[in-house]
């Protein structure tokens, strides 16, 4: 049924690569059509192999799928690091990281390559794995759909590729974060809804009488994900056959959309779907239960109500009206208590086991991961403040805040699932290397301290030296010297984001060892608690 | 028309934050419900599979 | 009581929670969003902005292609030291053709809104070309490959069209001359009374004279290069409005 849907993607692709009028959409359209007959070679070869296995079991979790998307998001981590290593070269050594004869290389390209690889490649395949793991987990049934989760599993990382591939060739809508064509836009939106499909029908199925509050987060994740990407991604394309769309709307209502998208983005992939994954993976690492689901009821609805009105604190004092901007800030500074009481939470789900700080770096990291949020979440209502973003709007303090939330929050918590779901599918007593997940964890923070400081105090700096004036009451610097100025703290951004790469290499061979089974000698035993036994679940005091 | 709506969303917003926070509040901590929120926070620390009944 | 008792659905039926996320999402969103779409408050009241003529849109369409946004802001902000660094603050009636916004949201390089006519075209080309000949401290990626890469306007009466369909309001003449348009917009000698027809037909929509400026912006007479079309979109950047008929204390243009 999935492969006779797909080959009715393939007819069309052929049809837009024959007609297509200009040649980059040809490359695309012939792109599509081979990975559609990968996937029909792919299944044939593994429905020969199957011989009398049922292959969607009921009984059995659908864990396969799972560990193909820790696989993938370990391996977008890499790419999308790396990128964002490499640019950061090319604003701090131009001379050496840009070649003039390969334009496609350029930063501007690059940039959207690097951004996409981590919020869409490496996020969204840890939202992916997680969210398929946690929904059976809790709800004790099996994925919905039979193959269907697999269409999605490889239909996103076939957006990825078209993404990514489309920006080196110049293939781009050019607003932030929704970088993508319209017709990549349009498999997005079907491979979307085939997930939100999977997602309510696993529910529906549910063997529990409660839907736990990870779900809800997953829910609204998917459900706002699928509006907003629609609505900011509305254009028209040129013609059936050419990559290039135009924006249905123009000037200040396009940019009233584009930061409610952009703005939501950051609140409901990077919020509500990573706070998902904070309400299952640290309880059950620590085998405590939340610390109070009240709270993350109110976290939940006040959450997802305050953060779709914060979008216009991007525009201050642009031309839009002045009214929504203070509408913006309003939202933006509420904000900061559903942040925080969601990151109390998480950190108070450890009381009573506080010690597992100390002997398990993967609760650590996880833990670590709650105080970047809390302060990336009291850092962004600050800046939210007009008068504040006089100052830091433009400025490389934006920079600096995205990534204490995006290096800190999402991608600690991240990396700590990736390690619970290492060790808990493929059944390992512990991890292959305890020592490895503590250098990880220091590398990455070091890393991360040296990049938000430096930028902090970039983005400062430059803020402060744009609005100097001297004696004569004549702008002090002209705007290279305000370039030149960042120098060092390009060098110290640089260094920590290698840092940072660097523990995510670590980490890949720590999880690459412990998925084949090898486990190092000599290493404490007490640090990884093993899943528990069902009869922990009696100690409930509910029961 | 642009009137109506600005203002609209203005104190309309206000109106509607409030009304959702308390209704939200009020479920999450009507006594009655909590030990099925008990339950439900225990949820993730049961290792069953899906056979099980 | 009995109210709350049914709020406890959202937790037994996934569907209901679905829908409570729907709209809690997305009445924020239509609160906020829908006034700016009656627009007349919200676009102020000038003279001059007209839809950009042929060789314009195809080099905005680099400008899009490159990135050039994700370091470059065309947003002047009504701050002192932004109006004295660039120029006059940017309105919102500047971006109403522009399919996308490109206010930007990052100056790593400095404002471009009002660019035009503010550098030579031999400027802009030398510096785009390498931008570290000219600013020593430039961290700007070199885009030399412009000059040398032929501009493919085969397809740009179908980008005139697509932008008429979305609310541009290009005449059915301007449309039917777009490719002639272009080149005459480059390549003054040749195609003389095309020129003119540029002219007058660009002057009518803008309601203001001088706004078309046409020549060979890349100096290289033997072809339409890409850099040809992105200088003359640079060269245009934020000289459209007249600045001297603007009132900005017109409650009108208040916001």
């Amino acid at each position: 049924m999935v492969s006779a849907f797909l080959c009715v993607f393939a007819v069309l692709a052929i049809l837009i690569a024959g007609n297509a009028t200009d040649h980059l959409m040809g490359v695309h359209a012939l792109l599509f059509f081979s990975a559609i007959v990968a996937w029909l070679v792919g299944i044939a070869l593994w429905a020969g192999k199957l011989g009398d296995r049922d292959p969607f079991d009921e009984t059995e979790y659908e864990d396969t799928l799972v560990k193909f998307g820790v696989a993938a998001s370990m391996f977008w981590s890499l790419a999308g690091l790396l990128v964002g290593v490499i640019i950061a070269c090319q604003l701090t050594w131009p001379n050496l990281f840009y070649f003039e004869e390969l334009g496609w290389t350029n930063f501007g390209r690059l940039r959207p390559l690097h951004t996409s690889a981590v919020i869409f490649a490496f996020g969204g395949n840890v939202l992916l794995a997680t969210s398929f793991h946690v929904v059976q987990r809790t709800t004790r049934a099996r994925l919905f759909g039979g193959m269907w989760p697999w269409f999605v599993f490889w239909g996103y990382q076939l957006f990825i590729v078209l993404a990514a591939t489309g920006y080196l060739m110049g293939i781009t809508q050019s607003k932030e974060y929704a970088e993508p064509e319209w017709y990549a836009d349009l498999w997005l939106t079907i491979v979307w809804v085939a997930y939100l499909i999977i997602f309510l029908g696993t529910l529906w199925k549910r063997k529990e009488p409660h839907i736990y509050v990870a779900n809800w987060f997953y829910l609204s994740f998917i459900v706002t994900i699928a509006m907003l990407h629609i609505v900011n991604n509305l254009s028209l394309p040129v013609s059936l056959g050419s990559a290039k769309s135009y924006q249905l709307f123009a000037g200040v209502q396009d940019a009233l959309t584009q930061w409610w998208y952009g703005h939501n983005a950051v609140g409901f992939f990077l919020t509500t779907g990573f706070l998902a994954i904070m309400y299952y993976y640290i309880p059950k690492r620590v085998d405590r239960p939340v610390y109070s689901y009240r709270l993350s009821i109110v976290h939940f609805w006040s959450l997802i109500f305050i953060y779709i009105w914060a979008g216009p604190h991007h525009l201050h004092y642009t031309a839009l009206p002045q009214w929504a901007q203070t509408l913006g800030m309003t939202f933006s500074i509420m904000l900061w208590m559903p942040s925080w009481g969601g990151m109390i939470n998480g950190v108070m789900t450890l009381s009573g086991a506080w010690d597992k700080l100390r002997t398990d770096p993967v609760v650590r990291m996880m833990v670590v991961s709650l105080a970047f949020y809390g302060m990336a979440t009291f850092e962004g209502p600050l800046m939210s403040v007009r008068a504040v973003n006089s100052l830091s709007h433009y400025t490389e303090w934006g920079i600096g805040h995205v990534h204490s939330g995006a290096l800190g929050w999402v991608g600690f918590i991240s990396f700590g699932a990736l390690y619970c779901l290492t060790q808990w599918l493929y059944k390992r007593k512990s991890l292959y290397s305890i020592a490895l997940v503590e250098w990880h964890f220091w590398l990455a923070t070091i890393g991360i301290v040296f990049y938000i400081v430096a930028l902090w105090f970039a983005g400062i700096m430059e803020g402060l030296m744009w609005r100097a004036y001297n004696d004569f009451g004549f702008l002090e610097y002209s705007f290279v010297e305000t370039v030149e100025a960042k120098h060092i703290s390009y060098i110290i951004r640089t260094v920590g984001g290698l840092l940072y790469l660097s523990g995510a290499l670590i980490m890949s061979y720590n999880l690459i060892r412990t998925a084949l089974g090898h486990e190092r000698i000599n290493q404490p035993t007490d640090a990884n608690p093993v899943s528990q036994p069902p009869a922990a679940a009696e100690l409930q005091p509910a029961e | 028309m642009y009137e109506t709506l600005s203002s609209f969303a203005q104190t309309g917003g206000l109106i509607y934050f409030v009304a959702i926070f308390g209704a939200v509040l009020a479920y999450a901590l009507w006594p009655k419900n909590q030990k099925k929120f008990d339950k439900a926070a225990s949820l993730p620390l049961s290792d069953r599979e899906p056979g099980d009944e | 009581m009995g109210l709350l008792n049914n709020h406890g659905v959202f937790e037994r039926h996934s569907l209901l929670l679905t829908i409570g996320i729907l709209i809690t999402v997305s009445i924020g969103g239509l609160i906020q969003m829908a006034p700016l779409f009656y627009m007349e408050n919200t676009i102020e009241k000038v003279e001059g902005m007209r839809p950009y003529t042929p060789l314009e849109v195809a080099g905005r369409n680099i400008y899009l292609r490159e990135g050039c946004y994700v370091c470059h802001s065309q947003m002047v902000r009504p701050l002192r030291d932004e109006v004295e660094r660039y120029g006059h603050y940017s309105l919102a009636a500047e971006s109403m053709y522009d399919h996308p916004f490109q206010w930007g949201s990052k100056r790593t390089g400095p404002d471009l809104a009002r660019v035009g006519r503010k550098y030579s075209d031999e400027w802009h080309v030398d510096h785009l070309i390498d931008p570290r000949a000219l600013v020593p401290e430039s961290i700007m990626p070199p885009y030399a490959f412009l000059a040398e890469k032929s501009l493919d306007f085969r397809h740009i009466q179908d980008d005139l069209k697509a932008l008429r369909a979305v609310g541009v309001p290009y005449t059915d003449e301007m449309i039917e001359n777009a490719s002639m348009d272009l080149r005459a917009q480059v390549d003054p000698d040749i195609y003389f009374d095309e020129q003119d027809a540029l002219v007058a037909r660009y002057t009518e929509a803008s309601g203001r004279e001088g706004t078309v400026q046409i020549r060979d912006f890349d100096q290289d007479p033997d072809r339409i290069t890409e850099m040809d079309a992105l200088v003359a979109y640079l060269q245009m950047t934020g000289t459209l409005v007249d600045f001297s008929t603007y009132e900005a204390e017109d409650l009108m243009n208040a916001r």
